[in-house]
């Protein structure tokens, strides 16, 4: 069997995040160097804030701000720290109970190693250089042998409050498209489009699953398709994808391959736009090093007739 | 032992808008909490599960919504489960709620579906780049014009269908105070001369990407009978999936979208929908999905359903009322936008749609989809609990 191929996906996206009245004081403050928690009702100090009262329900407005000095409540040391986290060199993860508070931060710790971390000790806030309004504003925790910090009685009410941040996520995959997708595309590299038969129903399925999605059993009979093949629909594109380099307006059709019985997804050229119409016979046009068609052009042929192809639209 | 009817008490939604700045996801989703709270007169404490769906999670990169919102949806030492279902969430997620008080799991059950699209890209959550695949030609619109195209040549309806339904629902849309479009100076002519992106889909047949939640209290006979206002009863629901594609796949009128209603209608005892349905919310995101539906839902026969949009019969005022709300393509946050049909269905049949109410509604069927219309949920629902 050939090999399956591999490739690395890389999903990210620069995702927004409106921070509501709390989290925006709470991410205001730490910009301005106070750290700010909220007041339930029974007399709890929860740090960081939270907009509703996880015991009772209850909607939480009245913030409360706390000392930058704390107690280490649980630690975690990280041996090797990975792109992105707050310290380049091994830390502890901590949660810290800030002077004032009832609840527990999640932060790290600057310590030298293991040894010099424990539950208990003392530490305080190390405030980064520059500061935006977001939690890294904080940039680390740092062992602290001084009295508790006394908080200023800051109302939580500030000029320009951040109202947003951005919330940038990144998965990283290694992709395969497995057994029948590696074949097809590896048929592809010929210029050949080969489908795999469903031993029960024997439907034709190109690009080939592996397993037929109506019978749920195994395929493997190879079978080649096309090359020419037929318009079953089509619609005509006006406005430009963001990630597509075609000139507007063309033409995005379901393509019935010769002997598949399902349509697949292609671009109609070599035809006025506006000529184009479902039964149209077409065939493929590749382009030097393209890894599909490139599109697909008339192949001058009679049309299908709609009886022919209308369980393939 | 027969099923504990299922009674929809309260109802609440946010003004759908394109984006809602002011709130965190947890404040949007409170607000649409709060407001079915209010209106079944109920507390947080009087919840005894909370069941909740949104849009898949690469359109808006939360990945856990259930433990992000415990607190804001006062879950927190009850059971909270969460709901994937594509487009479809909105509905399906009512319906695993409405099962759980159904099953005597639970008394009194709050279900919210949610999303925000300004801070997301449903768009780009389709298309990623995906190695060895070719990307896809053309955006969400460009996917469904061409099943768009494949009923117009199936059915010979003419082209002018899909503005006459974008034109009823703009304007349904000015009398539901909820709805995110609220177009005053829409004509069919503005409509008709609106650019066409996807060809046959024009720019004012497509939805619009909204912020938005919805939420509903469901409960059994004992909570009804409490309740302040009129209940919404369910008379059936039903979910049916199919793969997206596969070879004799209908993507006209899906076989999945055909068997869900025929398990609605057999359980409600519903034997012509046509005649016994008084008006439908459905999930119509290009609005020759209405047509379409029409057909599919059992309330035209194949190739007919034009016929019931094009002679008026789906207006306000119409003999089968169809997005009184103004529906999806007036108000479309793709997480919530399932429960919006199933929460407007039973508004009305509580008579409490206000401007857009039908009078007399007496059952409505709720319809989403989702996926590339591989999901169906619906439910039925009616002024009259079901018989015993």
């Amino acid at each position: 069997m050939p090999e399956v191929l591999k490739a690395p996906l890389v999903v990210e996206f620069p995702f927004t995040r409106s921070l509501g009245p709390v989290q925006s004081a709470f991410l205001t403050g730490l910009r301005e160097r106070v750290v700010l928690g909220v007041r339930t009702r029974d007399g709890r100090t929860l740090v960081p804030p939270v907009e509703y009262d996880p015991v009772t329900a209850e909607e939480i407005r009245d913030l409360v701000e706390v000392a930058p000095t704390g107690t280490v409540t649980t630690w975690a040391w990280n041996h090797e720290p990975r792109r992105g986290q707050p310290l380049s060199s091994p830390f502890a993860w901590v949660l810290v109970r800030l002077d004032g508070a009832d609840t527990a931060l999640l932060h790290v710790l600057d310590a030298p190693g293991p040894d010099a971390v424990r539950t208990g000790m003392r530490v305080r806030v190390r405030w980064a250089e520059d500061r935006v309004g977001a939690i890294t504003d904080i940039a680390c925790f740092e062992p602290y042998d001084g009295d508790p910090a006394q908080p200023t009685g800051h109302s939580g009410e500030f000029e320009a409050p951040v109202t947003g941040i951005v919330a940038p996520a990144r998965l990283d995959y290694t992709y395969s498209p497995g057994r029948a997708q590696t074949a097809y595309i590896n048929a592809l590299a010929d210029r050949r489009a080969v489908g795999e038969r469903c031993p029960s129903c024997r439907k034709v399925y190109v690009p080939p699953r592996g397993a037929c999605p109506t019978c749920g059993v195994a395929t493997s009979e190879q079978v080649e398709v096309g090359p020419a093949g037929t318009v079953t629909t089509f619609c005509i594109v006006n406005i430009k994808a963001k990630n597509l380099d075609i000139e507007v307006p063309y033409v995005y059709a379901h393509i019935a391959l010769d002997g598949a019985d399902l349509a697949l997804h292609g671009r109609i050229g070599g035809i006025p736009y506006d000529q184009v119409r479902m039964g149209l016979r077409v065939e493929p046009v590749w382009t030097e090093g393209g890894r599909y068609p490139d599109h697909y052009r008339p192949t001058g042929e009679p049309d299908a007739d709609y009886e022919i192809y209308k369980e393939l639209l | 032992m027969s099923k504990e009817p299922v009674a929809v008490v309260g109802i609440g939604q946010t003004k759908h808008v394109a984006a809602r700045r002011d709130v965190s996801i947890a404040g949007l989703v409170r607000e649409a909490a709060q407001r079915a709270l209010d209106d079944a007169e109920l507390t947080w404490a009087d919840i005894d599960a909370v069941v909740i769906g949104k849009a898949p999670d690469f359109f808006e990169g939360v990945m856990m919504p259930e433990l992000y919102l415990a607190d804001a949806l006062g879950a927190v030492g009850k059971p909270m489960l969460r709901v994937h279902t594509a487009g479809s969430v909105g509905g399906s997620t009512a319906l695993v709620a409405a099962n759980l008080v159904a099953a005597r799991v639970h008394g009194t059950v709050l279900t919210l579906a949610f999303e925000k699209q300004s801070e997301s890209n449903a768009m780009w959550g389709l298309s990623l780049p995906i190695p060895f695949q070719q990307p896809l030609l053309a955006g969400a619109g460009g996917f469904f014009a061409p099943h768009v195209r494949a009923y117009m040549r199936r059915t010979g309806a003419p082209d002018t269908v899909g503005s006459l339904v974008a034109y009823k629902d703009r304007r349904n849309a000015l009398k539901n105070p909820y709805a995110h479009l609220h177009e005053h100076d829409i004509t069919l002519e503005k409509v008709q001369a609106s650019p066409m992106l996807w060809d046959p889909i024009r720019y004012s047949e497509t939805c619009p990407s909204s912020d938005g939640a919805c939420a509903m209290v469901l409960t059994g006979r004992a909570g009804a009978a409490r309740a302040p206002r009129p209940a919404a009863w369910m008379l059936g629901g039903a979910m049916r999936s199919e793969p997206t594609l596969f070879a004799g796949k209908d993507a006209v009128s899906p076989q999945a979208g055909k068997d869900c209603a025929a398990d609605v209608y057999r359980q409600a005892g519903i034997a012509d929908p046509r005649r016994d349905i008084d008006a439908v919310e459905m999930y119509v995101p290009f609005s020759w999905y209405e047509p379409m539906w029409l057909e599919n839902l059992g309330f035209a026969d194949e190739g007919e359903g034009w016929k019931l949009t094009e002679s008026g019969v789906t207006e306000l005022d119409g003999d089968l009322p169809v997005n009184m709300s103004g529906g999806v393509l007036s108000t479309n946050p793709i997480g919530a936008s399932g429960m919006i049909r199933f929460a407007e269905a039973a508004l009305q049949v509580r008579g409490q749609a206000g401007e857009h109410q039908v009078d007399g509604a007496r059952k409505v069927l709720g319809h989403a989809y989702g996926g590339g219309s591989q999901f169906f949920s619906m439910w039925l629902v009616g002024s009259e609990p079901p018989d015993a």
